[in-house]
């Protein structure tokens, strides 16, 4: 299967590698995971490991959570019992908190398997994907690094605001706004994807992985760990 | 919880021993340098005037006089390219961080030896 791992955000520190330099990491608890699902070309026209972090207690979850990773008794299943429909595999866990695909060739991954945060062995560089930090309703100077107006000179008022809009060559013509024209609004809590980190160290004994450098996200926040696919 | 694993991470860079001295200590640290190929110890003596952080984050602050002019140096405490700390002299002090220092030259930079002296350091 593809190199990933599912994990959550723990936080950052330093530590000292063997020739005494400081390296920033973030610690990410990764895995244990389960494989819930295994998605293959026939069945599904893709290739792809679904897996599932943290165990939530059955009663916050709904009956389709608990159906994913268990086999549950229905009318229906009986029905497809009766009438000879093999029925899919089930992880047979409790129903989990966080659960992604990982794409690419599945390899020996069965349903049930457990994956732990070995399977980076040997990874230099990770690809890591979260929700990055919610700002709310930003300005530009915030959202866009703009550079405010000045704090004399008449200004009155609007000293982090954006200049004027409309007169702009790249604006001008047709008497309106580009689209994407760079302005307040909404900044952060989207999906970020950081990619080539490099790996620091691997806790196999922890479920710990420490990341050299920063992670998209709030601490305690849910991330995807890939293998990098950048070529370099 | 998370807290708790930051600490554990963090225990494999602390130091086994590490070096007791206070605030308010003249100090000899010895650094390692690596210069080229190969490496030596360059030592920097001055008191402490500052402990910050903590964990393997710790961080000391020195300062001493040289020819006239002040100078400081931060060391992370929990460096491996700190060899050694040696406390030369204790002092007595009335608070964490003794940025007045700054301001002071001559004798009113001196400090009070410490009562018990550096047993009571070593010890402590």
């Amino acid at each position: 299967m593809t190199k990933g791992i599912l994990g959550r955000k723990v936080g950052m520190t330093q530590i000292y590698d063997a020739s005494g330099n400081c390296i920033p990491v973030t610690v990410v608890q990764a895995g244990p995971c389960r494989v819930l699902q295994v998605r293959t070309a026939e069945h599904d026209g893709y290739e792809a490991v679904q897996l599932g972090f943290l165990d939530k207690p059955r009663r916050l979850a709904s009956r389709s959570e608990r159906g994913h990773v268990a086999r549950l008794d229905s009318k229906r299943s009986k029905k497809l019992v009766a009438a000879g429909v093999a029925l899919p595999d089930k992880a047979g866990c409790e129903p989990q908190r966080f659960i992604r695909e990982i794409r690419g060739p599945i390899g020996e991954s069965k349903v049930g398997q457990d994956v732990t945060v070995g399977v980076l062995d040997g990874v230099k560089a990770v690809d890591v994907t979260g929700v990055s930090k919610g700002r709310g309703f930003s300005g530009v100077m915030k959202r866009h690094n703009f550079k405010g107006q000045r704090a004399t000179h008449g200004v009155k008022k609007v000293h982090r605001h954006m200049g004027g809009t409309g007169a702009l060559a790249a604006n001008r013509g047709g008497g309106r706004m580009k689209k994407g024209k760079k302005m307040p609004g909404q900044y952060g809590y989207e999906r970020v994807t950081t990619r080539n980190v490099p790996v620091a160290k691997i806790d196999a004994e922890n479920n710990l992985l420490l990341i050299h450098g920063s992670v998209p996200g709030p601490n305690g926040a849910y991330v995807v760990i890939r293998e990098t696919n950048v070529v370099r | 919880m998370s807290q708790e694993i930051l600490k554990l991470v963090e225990k494999a860079s602390l130091k086994w021993e590490v070096p007791q001295f206070a605030v308010g200590d003249t100090v000899d640290v010895h650094t390692r340098i690596l210069e080229g190929e190969d490496e030596r110890i360059q030592v920097f003596s001055g008191t402490v005037i500052a402990r910050s952080g903590s964990g393997s984050r710790e961080m000391f602050a020195v300062r001493r006089i040289v020819a006239g002019e002040g100078v400081e140096r931060k060391f992370p405490l929990h460096s491996p390219k700190i060899a050694k700390i040696e406390v030369k002299r204790t002092g007595a002090t009335r608070r964490a961080k003794l940025y007045y220092l700054r301001e002071r030259v001559g004798k009113s930079v001196r400090l009070r030896e410490r009562k018990g002296g550096k047993e009571e350091t070593t010890s402590a």
